[in-house]
């Protein structure tokens, strides 16, 4: 996909992340919104994955380790065609296979269940592992939040990858800047965090997370490195795309009413009709 | 009567998965910096490029076995109890048990026998905790045969499974020969009519030996070795208590939530008998030789008897 269309693409996940939070009248918009458009580069141009067969043995591996932002994975996926997009609405219903947090065992193309912050890196570690172990060339990408950072695990899974020179394992954090408490700088700062990855032997690339030549250029990047895995801190605007979301730690885990919702379509679409004017 | 041999159910695991290793290079072993004591040495020295060291970090150790399974690896990740169990447990239950992945936990020097480390590596909770998740699979070895067929049976089901050994050497019960393993079937080890203990690693050569000095004053215990506590084997659990009257439990674990806990839940619902449980009251260890530890406990078979003679039911 040229930049235009992962733009027009991201865009469609972001009004998706927002109706199914508000049909499930909870979950997670922000962190979804501010990781829309590394959702979409991941299966629109990046991995090698296949609908289809979900379960190929030699596909790349994705672990959304910030598992709150179920809402933008599940858009991603549907969008790339592992299940209806108009079953993204049943998102946190009774009996729904897009459970809260997302689950291996209920929805197609999820690598690994996820949920609780810190534990989905140490599965990517694990993944990246065994293709070293027997001598495949998949790549594992996992995102991280920034607020996660702060859960301990995440630390003893990086020191881990960089020993075992894991230079087919990609760590995205999702630097959005807030957490439920506020501000990530206030509650507990994991600043500067280029330089703790930087510290535990990572290739550290900085970008702005809502600039699709920064991202394509980064994973680019990564691809060449050899005998370490990269980290690409992603700057970006929880909330993103919605106006009254944008950088307000309230919108973490709260969905919109229908008012609120009404205005959110409204934001996005006026995006939407923008990207079809170029 | 020749000398009993004796081994740590800890040198079964490490030696059964180095065997197992030969026969299957899907095997591979986790260790958090413990592969010494653990004894997971041996498969790592065989296979080093199918041991991963994790370093002390016990939490990340279960999702990187994790995450291999998914793979289609089959990860044995091994440490102590207190913190494959303790420590590590909602990584066990979060990213092992809820996705139902194929990892097998290797919990050495379970219980006080761990001895003279004390009670913060004394763990007497790690039973209660790993059965209560959902599809976790809870085997306690009694012996060296026992222990190496466990390795085996897990390796060989497909599904998260919990395997406890121990530090200290224990009599060798059973016959390599004639010994069968079967996940969830309990094993009759010596009949008898009065009333029937049921145990479980190396409980079951204490209870075997409490069972022959009660013999010499004139009382009959049935003995059931229980070695895989979850899924339990109701049926003859049932069968027992239904043919004895009376049930006693023993067990190197806390008396809330391991083996007694189990067999209570069968029994209350499915038929109601007093049970006497033996096993370490509500208190920690502490440090002092393993054998002068399950004396004071209260685990040894004169303790044993002693208890099942003052118990009036």
């Amino acid at each position: 996909m040229n930049t235009l269309e992962l733009k027009k693409m991201a865009n469609e996940i972001r009004k998706d992340i927002v109706t199914a939070v508000h049909s499930a009248k909870a979950g997670h918009p922000g962190g979804s919104l501010s990781a829309a458009d590394i959702f979409t580069y991941l299966y629109f141009e990046e991995m090698n994955v296949d609908p289809k067969d979900p379960k190929k043995p030699d596909r790349d591996r994705f672990v959304l380790s910030k598992g709150h932002t179920a809402p933008g994975y599940y858009a991603a996926l549907a969008h790339r065609g592992y299940f209806p997009v108009s079953d993204l609405p049943t998102l946190r219903h009774l009996g729904s296979y897009l459970q809260g947090h997302p689950c291996m065992q209920e929805t197609p193309g999820v690598d690994m269940s996820s949920g609780s912050l810190g534990q989905g890196i140490s599965a990517a570690v694990g993944m990246a592992i065994s293709a070293k172990i027997s001598g495949k060339d998949y790549r594992v990408y996992t995102l991280l939040g920034d607020g996660e950072l702060q859960e301990g695990q995440v630390w003893e899974a990086s020191m881990l990858a960089a020993h075992r020179k894991l230079d087919n394992l990609v760590v995205i954090v999702d630097n959005n800047g807030l957490q439920i408490d506020g501000n990530i700088a206030d509650v507990n700062s994991p600043y500067p965090i280029d330089k703790k990855f930087e510290a535990f032997n990572f290739h550290v690339i900085n970008i702005d997370g809502h600039d699709f030549d920064q991202i394509r250029a980064a994973f680019a990047e990564a691809k060449t490195v050899k005998g370490r895995p990269t980290a690409i801190i992603a700057k970006t605007v929880k909330g993103k795309g919605v106006s009254f979301m944008e950088n307000q730690a309230s919108w973490h885990g709260t969905a919109p009413n229908d008012e609120q919702y009404a205005i959110a379509m409204a934001d996005l679409e006026k995006v939407g009709e923008a990207l079809c004017q170029k | 009567m020749s000398e009993v041999k004796k081994i740590a159910t800890r040198e079964s695991y490490g030696n059964a998965l180095a065997q197992l290793g030969a026969e299957n290079e899907n095997i591979v072993v986790l260790d958090a910096d413990l592969a010494g004591a653990t004894k997971t040495g041996v498969f790592k020295k065989a296979f080093p490029e199918r041991h991963i060291d994790c370093g002390i970090a016990e939490g990340n150790m279960m999702g990187v076995a994790a995450g291999l399974a998914t793979t289609g690896k089959i990860p044995f990740a091994s440490s102590f109890a207190m913190f494959a169990a303790g420590r590590a447990f909602e990584q066990v239950r979060n990213s092992i048990g809820y996705p139902h992945l194929n990892v097998k936990i290797g919990a050495t020097h379970a219980g006080i026998s761990v001895g003279e480390d004390g009670a913060t590596h004394q763990c007497n909770e790690d039973i209660a905790l790993m059965r209560t998740i959902p599809g976790m699979v809870v085997i306690s070895p009694a012996d060296d045969v026992e222990a190496k067929a466990a390795v085996r049976a897990a390796a060989e089901y497909v599904g998260p499974v919990y395997l406890r050994f121990g530090r200290l050497a224990v009599p060798v019960i059973h016959d390599e020969e004639t010994y069968h393993f079967e996940i969830g079937k309990g094993i009759v080890e010596r009949e008898g009519k009065d009333l029937t203990i049921v145990t479980t690693g190396l409980c079951v050569s204490e209870s075997l030996a409490a069972a022959e000095k009660l013999a010499a004053e004139g009382i009959e215990a049935k003995v059931i070795n229980i070695h895989t506590i979850k899924p339990i084997d109701e049926e003859l659990i049932v069968a027992a208590a239904k043919e004895t009257g009376k049930v006693v439990t023993v067990e190197e674990h806390s008396v809330i939530g391991g083996l007694g806990s189990a067999v209570c839940d069968v029994l209350c619902a499915k038929y109601p008998t007093p049970v006497l449980k033996i096993g370490v009251n509500d208190t920690y260890g502490e440090s002092g030789p393993a054998a002068a530890l399950i004396k004071k406990y209260g685990l040894d078979s004169d303790s044993i008897v002693e208890k099942i003679k003052a118990c009036t039911f």
